[in-house]
């Protein structure tokens, strides 16, 4: 089958690398299930899937990162271990990673001296660097330093330093992720370059569009299992996304909200920031109206603003204008996260460990963290109920079933999925009006993730609001009445679920809905043209 | 003519003044480029001092002196980073530590040597360059460690910015995770930084105790090693500003000292008071450049390096 | 084969007592071979240096004069380092808390109404706190590093010190020596008992009491703790990071001050030149051997207390010098240090080819 599909691109090619029924554990978790893999020589090979489907873990893997529980790895038709990365390289493997490993004080040149044997001089280097990045349309100043570059500018370091050790497999982890569009047609030229020169790249990405215009071949996976492969030339980004997202998994969506909508319990309007450093993301224009007894999810490529928006929502940044976020129909733009608690909001962040929780703090004392405001009863005259603390932190363990060794842990023992329900049960058990939730069951195990989920579909049936940031569509198309979708700050519109389908999300993450990206349509052709 | 030799007296005590200052500012601005903030200059400094002083005592020879000085500020060096690198304890309070404990050491063992007439350490004159008029005398006609002094400002700034081994220190300071990543050995660097820095403070302690006032006095840092800090903050982990940095300190204490003999009308314990003051003067102008801070502090200053399994 | 530090899952409760009493074994161990090294009996000095002091009422009531100030200093800087604040000059604002306190004594000894003691309380107090409020100032407004300024004013306070009692505060009838007049009756702490002992100690007491209870009790205490831990999770539960540097800073400043004034007015009964042995440096070890717990730092300030102490009683009974006694708290405070390690990990001995796999998979 995978040779009828396989276009003639690659017909009597040398396979470069093989993987065959690679199996990898992490707990109870099977991140990678007896999956197999084979990549031709000069081929751009897609690997798709959604967060959490093993795309990292077999990069990793193959990266010597990672040590697989089962399986072997065929280099050129033999045998190897990759034990680490330096190994990988050795054998001509690069990876360019989703988070770069760069010094941002040193220059170009000296962020690449680092990664390659000693013995060049820095201007000799700097001259090849120059020689390689303008041969590959990817124009580096050596001399520059990498805290004055833009994002996109410092994957092109990781790629030419990858370059310059002329491998023969790149390995590429969301590239487009951190890119402008430009940038990103830039890159696609430089791939499809390299593919000629007989270089094999491995793409990982959600970018459907993308991934059909650049790749030979595909490998999708789902929970941890190689579910498909196809020419990806052949296939519509709608049909890549029902692949990617499996075609079962938007029945449950049908929604049981049929009540009357309430009243508007989060408003923003025209809301947007300015990005913070380097890494951030600027908010442009977001506007969103959530009802209560709704749940809105805001669906979404890491990093396109969702940590930003969650911020700006629960009053960690405070804007400017006071009516760009209204709780309860009080403008709350200038007032601190606990006024809007008071208003009868609550927050779960992303990060569970050193942002919700205090990692060293017993659990009653992380209940005490977020509600001391909210319940007048836990502090009286200044000082602490600790009493109440501990009967709440009872109460929150039992009915959200936290498992823990002894009663009353530090947060930091928790496994993940039992430190997320309790974190997520300390904000339900107080009824909240509104709850804004940041990836409510990323990287918790399912049993953890059904509770967590179900939870939140109770609040918003008794009337509360829900605002659902997560990059899990699956959990999306569980929770969601609406669904919009975030992409480079920018907010699409919130649509039914029942609307929203699988490739007309794919096309939205993919930058479809962008008011940018339409320019740079028509800018592409420019591109390609030189 | 007595005009000009009375600058040139002036000038030279500011290099006297300088010159442990620089050297103990060199040593801890190349252990902060690699990441480790060591408080305890103050503390392998009077160390250095007195060692040496007993070193030489003991051999009649001030450049044994000198030796025994370095080591024993590498050996305290070594105590810091075994807690701050092996067992990772907080750095701030192990380098307080260590000043403590250096303080308490060189006084018990300083204490026999009280009062003691020390050996100096003579003046070296460079044949030929040593007989310029003023310049030669200043620049030409100094003690080893100033020239020392001057080399391993150019020594550091040839290392760290020239060379691999510098990269490799600047990186470690810069992003442990990504150093660590990319194969190179976080915490072997950072001792290795770490011994140096203690080798420096070991040799500014035997500059104090050798040649600016000959003899052994309890507590005779008086707060150089502090100073030495905010002159690598004063710097910005340059090496060049810190000998600038270093000079301008100096020339306060001296001039303040001849304030003091000519008279001027100022209590002078407010004129003794002035190095510290303009420490601290210093240290705010710097800081509200916010922009300058921010791109020269190494990125992982202070934080311990805990490798994940 | 190698040992290795393992991370435990949560805080060892065991270790958190245990860590400070094995820190105070590896100490006197060394503290024998020291004594061994430079002749001495070590069973014999040991027992001069910690034991003996402790046989007879008047050192021991000169051991708890010494806790007193370090007590109290080391109580106002555990709020301090707790919220991860670095306020190493105690002893600049020990001084300028006895120049303030003694304001009254030695410009206006004519009034001694009942208010002049509290009225100098109240006036050591400010003076610490504002001499703390330099570094906080600087801290919150420029970023400028507070460690260093802290420091650098205990420079600045101790030539404000010296110039005060060499000049302007020099006693009249005092043959030019440079001290301040001795103070009026009124202006000298009350004594407890018939020997030197005075009631800075119960000061000290009342602030191990209210600092256990604000840390302990109240969201204040909390607020710090969580400040000092993880900033990230502070400000989603709405703390200020500004508030809680300045809170450190006062808190530590004021009752810096108020030992420093106590250790005027109850034991010195003058300003002098050099009004402290150290105790501003001291404290910081007495803070952390008693792990910025302030009931342990009740124990730390009289265990730091009696080093004093001892260290004067080994110098008359063995001619042993008394500089060792800072070479004792030096060593303290690196095992202290290193024990503490020992509450968040835990040594593991790991084989080679253990080792190899462990490689593999970094």
């Amino acid at each position: 089958m995978e040779n009828t599909q396989r276009s003639a691109h690659s017909a009597g090619v040398e396979d470069l690398i093989e993987a065959r029924g690679i199996t990898k554990k992490f707990g109870d978790i099977l991140a990678n299930d007896n999956v197999d893999l084979v990549i031709k020589q000069g081929e751009i090979h897609a690997l798709l899937g959604e967060n959490g489907a093993g795309k990292s873990t077999l990069v990793k893997i193959l990266y010597g990162a990672l040590e697989p529980g089962a399986g072997e790895i065929l280099w050129k038709g033999k045998p190897v271990s990759i034990s680490n990365p330096a190994a990988a390289r050795k054998l001509g493997v690069g990876m360019v990673f989703q988070h770069f490993s760069l010094f941002e004080a040193l220059s170009v040149v000296e962020n690449i001296a680092l990664a390659l044997p000693k013995g060049e001089k820095i201007e000799a280097l700097s001259r090849r660097i120059t020689e390689v990045s303008q041969k590959y349309g990817l124009p580096l100043d050596p001399a520059a330093l990498v805290a004055d570059l833009p994002v996109g500018i410092r994957q092109r370091i990781e790629i030419v330093r990858c370059l310059l050790q002329n491998p023969s497999l790149i390995i590429m982890d969301e590239p487009t992720s951190v890119l402008t569009p430009q940038e990103a047609d830039q890159l696609f030229i430089t791939l499809q370059r390299l593919a000629s020169e007989g270089c094999a790249i491995l793409y990982i990405s959600h970018r459907l569009e993308e991934v059909k215009r650049i790749c030979h071949n595909a490998t999708i996976m789902r929970h941890g299992q190689v579910v498909g492969s196809c020419d990806p030339t052949e296939e519509t980004p709608a049909s890549l996304a029902r692949m990617m997202v499996g075609g079962e998994v938007h029945e449950i969506c049908a929604s049981e909200h049929k009540g009357s909508p309430g009243d508007v319990m989060l408003k923003l309007r025209n809301l947007s920031i300015p990005s913070d450093g380097a890494f951030g993301i600027e908010l442009k224009n977001v506007n969103l109206n959530l009802r209560g007894g709704e749940i809105v999810a805001v669906a979404g490529v890491a990093g396109n603003g969702q940590s930003e928006l969650f911020d700006a929502v629960s009053g960690e940044t405070l804007i400017k204008d006071g009516y760009g976020v209204e709780i309860c129909g009080v403008p709350v733009g200038k007032r601190k996260i606990n006024d809007r608690r008071l208003l009868g909001s609550a927050f779960v962040p992303e990060e569970r460990l050193g942002h919700g929780a205090v990692p060293g703090f017993v659990l009653s004392d992380n209940i005490l963290l977020t509600r001391y405001k909210s319940d007048p009863d836990l502090i009286r005259r200044g000082m602490l109920n600790q009493s109440l603390a501990a009967e709440m932190e009872k109460r929150i363990t039992v009915s959200y079933d936290v498992r823990m060794s002894h009663d009353n842990p530090e947060a930091r023992s928790l496994s993940g999925g039992n430190l997320q329900k309790f974190v997520v049960g300390r904000e339900l058990d107080r009824v909240p009006k509104l709850l804004v939730i940041n990836q409510p069951t990323w990287g918790v195990d399912a049993g953890a993730a059904a509770l967590i989920r179900q939870a939140i579909i109770d609040l918003a049936r008794n009337g509360s609001a829900v605002l659902v940031i997560s990059q899990d569509l699956d959990e999306i198309y569980e929770l969601a009445d609406r669904i919009a979708v975030i992409s480079r700050g920018e907010l699409s519109e919130a649509e039914p679920a029942a609307a929203m389908t699988p490739e007309k999300i794919g096309l939205l993450m993919a930058g479809m809905g962008e008011t940018r990206s339409k320019v740079t349509a028509s800018n592409a052709g420019d591109v390609h043209a030189h | 003519m007595s005009d000009i030799s009375m600058i040139e007296a002036v000038l030279l005590t500011i290099i006297t003044a300088s010159t442990p200052l620089l050297l103990a500012a060199i040593g801890e601005l190349v252990v902060e480029r690699s990441g480790v903030l060591n408080l305890g200059v103050e503390g392998m400094m009077i160390v250095g001092a007195v060692i040496g002083f007993a070193a030489t005592q003991a051999t009649g020879s001030p450049y044994v002196g000198i030796v025994a000085a370095m080591l024993a500020g590498i050996a305290m060096s070594v105590l810091f980073g075994f807690l701050t690198l092996n067992l990772m304890t907080n750095q701030v309070a192990t380098g307080l530590a260590l000043t403590i404990l250096g303080l308490g050491l060189s006084g018990m063992i300083g204490e026999a040597f009280i009062g003691q007439p020390g050996i100096s350490l003579k003046p070296i004159a460079i044949p030929g360059l040593s007989e310029i008029p003023f310049v030669g005398s200043l620049l030409f006609n100094q003690d080893i460690l100033v020239y020392t002094s001057y080399g391993l400002v150019i020594a550091v700034y040839l290392v760290l910015f020239k060379s691999r081994t510098g990269l490799i220190i600047r990186a470690v300071g810069d992003n442990h995770s990504s150093a660590h990543a990319l194969g190179y050995s976080v915490i072997s660097v950072r001792y290795l930084a770490v011994m140096f820095g203690g080798a420096c403070a070991g040799l500014a302690g035997a500059y104090l105790s050798l040649i600016y006032t000959p003899q052994w006095v309890e507590g005779m840092t008086a707060g150089r090693g502090w100073i030495a800090l905010a002159l690598v903050v004063f710097a910005s982990w340059r090496p060049a500003r810190a000998l600038v940095g270093a000079y301008l300190f100096g020339a306060v204490s001296i001039l303040q000292f001849h304030a003091q003999a000519a008279g001027i009308g100022l209590p002078t314990q407010l004129m003794s008071a002035l190095p510290y003051l303009a420490t601290i003067v210093v240290l705010i102008v710097i800081s509200r450049n916010k922009n300058l801070a921010k791109v020269n502090t190494p990125a992982c200053l202070g934080k311990p390096f805990v490798p994940d399994r | 084969m190698r040992i290795e530090l393992v991370k435990r899952a949560e805080h060892s409760q065991t270790m958190t007592v245990v860590s400070p009493l094995i820190a105070i074994a590896l100490t006197l161990v060394c503290g024998s071979i020291l004594f061994a090294a430079m002749g001495y009996n070590p069973v014999e000095a040991l027992y001069a240096y910690f034991i003996e002091p402790l046989t007879t009422s008047w050192s021991i009531e000169e051991l708890l004069v010494k806790a007193g100030p370090l007590i109290l200093i080391a109580v106002g800087l555990s709020v301090c380092f707790l919220s991860n604040s670095w306020n190493i000059g105690a002893e600049g604002q020990f001084t300028m808390g006895a120049v303030a306190g003694s304001v009254i004594p030695v410009l206006f000894y004519d009034y001694t109404g009942v208010m002049a003691l509290p009225l100098m309380i109240v006036m050591g107090v400010l003076g610490g706190m504002a001499w703390a409020s330099i570094p906080a100032f600087l801290k919150v407004r420029f970023g400028t590093n507070e460690i260093l300024t802290s420091l650098m004013l205990v420079y600045i306070a101790q030539y404000i010190l010296d110039f005060l009692v060499r000049g302007p505060w020099r006693d009249p009838d005092g043959f030019n020596f440079p001290e301040s007049r001795l103070f009026d009756a009124a202006h000298v702490l009350p004594k407890i008992g018939e020997g030197r002992l005075h009631i800075g100690m119960i000061f000290a007491v009342i602030a191990v009491l209210a600092v256990w209870w604000m840390l302990s009790r109240t969201l204040k205490g909390f607020e710090i703790k969580v400040m000092g831990e993880t900033p990230r999770a502070g400000r989603f539960a709405g703390f200020s990071s500004k508030g809680v540097i300045w809170f450190g800073f006062l808190v530590s400043g004021g009752l810096a001050g108020l030992a420093g004034m106590a250790e005027v007015s109850g034991s010195i009964e003058q300003l002098t030149p050099v009004i402290s042995p150290g105790y501003g440096f001291t404290a910081i070890i007495v803070a952390f051997l008693g792990r910025l717990n302030p009931v342990g730092i009740l124990f730390a300030g009289l265990l730091l207390g009696l080093s004093y102490i001892g260290g004067e009683a080994a110098q008359v009974s063995l001619g042993l010098t008394d500089k060792i006694t800072r070479v004792f708290q030096g060593m303290l405070l690196f095992f202290v240090l290193a024990c503490d390690t020992l509450i968040l990990y835990k040594f593991k001995v790991v084989s080679n080819a253990k080792r190899i796999k462990e490689a593999a998979n970094v």
